[in-house]
């Protein structure tokens, strides 16, 4: 009963790591590439999740930053092949 | 331990995957996106190894930089393409 | 025993059942648009929960999380909508039960007007 909140936090990175490998099939499934951004944009979201409980489990704060680099960071791409789709750059 | 051991081997197999659909997609917007997810399990994976800054920096530089200029890189030849027919 | 550390897990363990939830939407659904919806919504509110809760087990960390769970509620939407709009003006289908088509009426009316 001590350490049911480190059994929690585990139990929620198993749910966050299927969610991964459902995100990859869907990138590999996709029929077109609209299909493709949709799942790179679920990995940028998951993975900050993913960053945020590593931080926790292993207990450095450093991790956080990592995080905050790519919450700024990550819409980037994505904008940037809407724009493309869109016709100018 | 176990927990870590199996990210790890997510992590190796997704950056496999990615990869190789980054060689086997016919399109090459989807070959620049395979790309980029490459470069962000690359990032995860040097998170796991305790290496915060380079994780740090390959986020930086792999997903929001390179994505744009190979992008960018695509639309200038594209443009010469069409003025060559 | 520390309550805050439990209530923190399980507001985790909530967030995680988001994105997973999130996760097997993008998988599942049988449309680009659709796909979109479960795949920014589910995934926004999942890591805003699990953000939260892992800023409830280590109350320490909560400023930088705070300003993380801005950014994220900041430039997530951001990108859904440039994508979504890319695709309707790319001319991508929508599926076949759907009904209404906002965007394509207010430019059919536009172009009447002019």
């Amino acid at each position: 009963m001590t350490n049911l909140p480190e059994i929690l936090l585990q139990i929620s990175t198993y749910f966050v790591s299927a969610g991964i490998i459902l995100a990859t099939l869907r990138l590999i499934k996709g029929p077109s590439m609209a299909d493709r951004v949709v799942a790179l944009d679920t990995f940028t979201v998951i993975s900050i999740s993913l960053i945020t409980l590593i931080a926790c489990i292993s207990g450095r704060v450093i991790f956080l930053d990592v995080g905050m680099v790519y919450a700024i960071l990550s819409f980037i791409g994505v904008v940037a092949v809407a724009r493309h789709l869109e016709g100018g750059l | 331990m176990e927990l870590q051991q199996g990210i790890f081997i997510l992590m190796g197999l997704a950056m496999i995957i990615a990869a190789g659909l980054a060689m086997h997609v016919k399109d090459l917007i989807s070959s620049i996106i395979a790309v980029g997810v490459v470069s962000l399990f690359a990032s995860l994976l040097y998170l796991l190894m305790q290496a915060p800054d380079v994780a740090m920096t390959e986020a930086a530089i792999g997903a929001g930089l390179s994505t744009l200029i190979f992008l960018y890189a695509l639309h200038k030849t594209k443009d010469v393409e069409e003025e060559n027919d | 025993m520390e309550w805050y550390r439990i209530v923190g897990s399980i507001v985790t363990l909530i967030g995680s059942i988001f994105l997973f939830l999130g996760a097997l939407g993008v998988f599942r659904m049988p449309d680009l648009y659709n796909r979109m919806q479960a795949g920014t919504k589910a995934t926004t509110l999942g890591t805003i929960l699990t953000l939260l809760g892992i800023g409830i087990c280590h109350y320490e960390w909560l400023g930088q999380i705070l300003i993380i769970i801005m950014f994220i509620a900041l430039t997530n939407p951001i990108s859904s909508h440039a994508l979504a709009r890319a695709a309707h003006f790319r001319g991508i289908p929508l599926t076949k039960g759907s009904v209404a088509d906002k965007l394509k009426e207010k430019e059919a009316t536009e172009v009447e007007v002019d």
